[in-house]
């Protein structure tokens, strides 16, 4: 089979037991809404609410990405799915590049709800003019992150005392996705002092960091699985 | 079963060579960093914490840098040896030490200097976050598993980390413009103190390296200690199997 | 001809632990080989090693003509194993499960509903999902998996386990149809009739190393790993 039609046939599955089960739906998205609402309490200033959304935006996927990684594997690990996966010989590429994708998916339906969270809790103004850009860098840092995501969720899935690995790992790789994410959507929402120019030229970054680890991980995720 | 004669110290006569060159240098860096070379015109006697701060920096990065060829170098499969997976832990446990010490002597030298204990620069940042990566990967490499899946972990998790420190840097930099001029080779330097700095670097160094050599050959020890372990297990599982089988047979 | 599985004084560990502690076994094209012992024995390590999922660290192996030292990964999609997990994905149904499996081979709609047709799954079961399913009909939907992907050897740790009488026909008759299409068995059991009588030939797996036996039948002779004779299975002949 071919790569693409590996990773085609592997995301398809995680979409459909995702479709079935409705965990990001059910659980992960109210978790969402839960942090968006904490955050309103924590901060207690309606007037620089919707200065710093944009950064709460992305604090909050990124939470919410901890949970749903952990959720696509522990689907793999819950009847030795992964195992039977490598027996089967199917290319870990293959595997890496599908679960991203799935994972992808429901993180940018998950963002999606938290752009309009932000519009109803912290006063946020969408503009026509910034709305490409907002779209464009929601799908280049849910890429980044997802493949991210996928390598260390397949390095930390399964024996326990493993789970609890994936927060320190994961998250400070993800820094500068917050970074430049984070500075893309105030330029699309006109709120702090980055302009519409910057923005654009944080998708590049944004853009680096996805193609890096999109390519580092499929080459990876081989050995990776291998330790099960 | 083999018996593997890895016993008594890890010390051959080139790193006791190198141990005594190091002590030798480490009191000639004292003496010139804490007595010999004047005080800052500007800042004074906190310039001097420079003269630590500055080499272990450069350390950290040293033994990242040290990390991440080793671990391509076991990836490698014409160069595949636990002997690089060896080096490239040593070399993150040395690393994570220089770095915590950078890390505190920067904060510190930080606070006489500008007042504040923390600076978001990409400098500043990135350091920290690779000090974060590395606790991470050693926490990768106490897995558990043989000892090839430990160096297959742990190499990917170091090259990824390789991915991912210019990637930090950079953005934080676009972020936050560097905005002090805190380059310490800025010219003003006096004689004196530029050679304390010189020795400095020499002298931790050799520190490093006699550390790492060390360290990795304590690895190798470990190494060689499960895999006698082995041995022995295997023979107490076969003593196992012949014992079971003769009750059976005698039944 | 080539055997499918060489084995030669194979270590394999768990961790630390050397559960398959240098095994030496020959099986040959169209054999069912019976793996018999007691728990701990190392039998479920012996299959994932002939799987290609663990390495192998003493000893040497050849599986399919493929090297277990360095070509695992081309002896994986010639071999199916079926161990104590099921491999399914709970919220998918019986038919997407099969289907999903088969892909990975590129298995045709009509091989995949013959797979679940050779388990009996092709009725009302097909669209359940296999979360709610039994344990039985979990284990037969895992067999329909195996059997869509068309694998050469055939790898079971205790297959009949949890299987009813109908169940446990089903399967050996499945098991006898593979090895007439070419196919080879190792199987791993307790049940010791049922095995037995499906079994071509014997192997006494104790304490991660084999004892050496003949077809199907009791008497074993006892050789230590290195190959010297125990005294006890002297006397006894």
């Amino acid at each position: 089979m071919t790569l693409i039609a590996v990773a085609r046939l592997m995301a398809a599955k995680d979409l459909r037991v995702e479709l079935r089960s409705r965990v990001v739906l059910n659980q992960v998205l109210p978790f969402a809404a839960v942090v968006m609402v904490l955050f309103g309490f924590a901060l207690d200033n309606d007037g620089i609410l919707p200065q710093v959304a944009p950064g709460l935006i992305w604090l909050a996927t990124m939470f919410s990405l901890l949970i749903v990684v952990q959720r696509a594997f522990a689907v793999e690990a819950a009847d030795g799915a992964l195992d039977a996966l490598q027996v089967a010989g199917v290319r870990p590429a293959g595997i890496f590049l599908g679960k991203a994708a799935a994972l992808a998916v429901q993180l940018f339906v998950l963002q999606i709800g938290l752009v309009f969270g932000s519009v109803l809790l912290f006063n946020s103004k969408l503009h026509p003019g910034g709305l490409v850009l907002l779209l464009v860098t929601l799908v280049a840092a849910t890429l980044g992150m997802t493949f991210v995501g996928t390598i260390y969720g397949g390095l930390a899935a399964g024996a326990t005392g493993r789970e609890t690995l994936l927060p320190l790992l994961l998250l400070p790789v993800v820094a500068p996705v917050l970074i430049g994410a984070t500075r893309a959507t105030e330029a699309s929402l006109s709120v702090g002092g980055t302009s519409m120019r910057e923005g654009w030229a944080w998708i590049a970054l944004l853009a680096t960091f996805a193609t890096l680890f999109g390519i580092g991980g499929s080459l990876a995720f081989g050995s990776l699985l291998e330790d099960q | 079963m083999r018996m593997t004669t890895m016993r008594g110290p890890t010390s051959t006569r080139f790193t006791r060579g190198l141990g005594i060159l190091t002590l030798i240098g480490m009191a000639w860096f004292v003496a010139f960093g804490l007595i010999f070379s004047p005080n800052d015109q500007v800042q004074g006697k906190g310039v001097r914490i420079l003269y630590i701060h500055v080499p272990t920096a450069w350390l950290a990065y040293l033994a990242f840098i040290v990390t991440a060829v080793a671990s391509a170098a076991y990836s490698w499969r014409r160069t595949r040896s636990l002997t690089w997976d060896r080096i490239a832990g040593a070399s993150a446990e040395v690393g994570v030490l220089f770095m915590g010490i950078t890390l505190l002597t920067g904060s510190l030298w930080g606070r006489l200097s500008w007042g504040t204990y923390w600076v978001w620069d990409s400098r500043v940042t990135t350091t920290a976050f690779l000090f974060i990566t590395y606790v991470g990967y050693l926490a990768v490499r106490g897995l558990g598993g043989s000892h090839h899946q430990r160096a297959r972990r742990s190499s990917v998790v170091a090259l990824l980390a390789v991915l991912e420190i210019p990637l930090v840097h950079f953005s934080v930099q676009w972020w936050r413009p560097l905005h002090q001029g805190e380059s310490v080779s800025s010219g003003k330097l006096s004689g004196l103190m530029l050679f304390s700095f010189f020795i400095g670097m020499i002298v931790f160094t050799m520190l490093y390296a006699w550390l790492v050599i060390h360290r990795q050959r304590v690895l190798a020890m470990q190494d060689a200690q499960e895999d006698r372990g082995l041995d022995a297990a295997l023979a107490e599982r076969r003593s196992e199997a012949v014992a079971i089988a003769t009750t059976g047979a005698s039944r | 001809m080539e055997p499918v599985v060489e084995l030669v004084e194979a270590v394999a560990v768990l961790g630390r632990f050397p559960a398959v502690a240098g095994v030496s076994m020959r099986v040959d094209r169209g054999e069912i080989v019976l793996l018999r012992g007691p728990n701990g024995a190392g039998k479920t390590t012996l299959l994932r090693l002939c799987a290609g999922l663990l390495p192998l660290e003493r000893g040497t192996g050849r599986v399919l003509g493929c090297d277990l030292a360095g070509q695992r990964q081309l002896i994986r999609t010639r071999v199916g194993l079926l161990g104590h997990n099921n491999g399914l994905y709970a919220d998918l149904t019986v038919r997407e499960n099969v289907r999903f499996w088969g892909a990975t081979v590129g298995a045709s709609n009509e091989e995949v509903a013959a797979s679940m047709a050779t388990m009996g799954l092709d009725g009302r079961l097909a669209s359940v999902q296999v979360g709610r399913l039994s344990a039985g009909q979990k284990r037969r939907t895992a067999l329909a998996c195996l059997v869509a992907r068309r694998a050469e050897l055939w790898l079971l740790d205790e297959p009949h386990a949890g299987l009813d009488a109908a169940g446990r026909d089903e399967l050996d008759a499945t098991l006898h149809a593979a090895v007439a299409a070419g196919a080879t068995v190792m199987v791993a059991s307790h049940e010791l009739e049922r095995a037995g009588s499906l079994a071509t030939r014997v192997v006494d797996v104790v304490g991660g190393v084999v004892a050496l036996a003949g077809p199907t039948s009791e008497a074993t002779n006892l050789r230590a790993a290195d190959g010297t004779e125990h005294p006890a299975a002297a006397g006894k002949r």
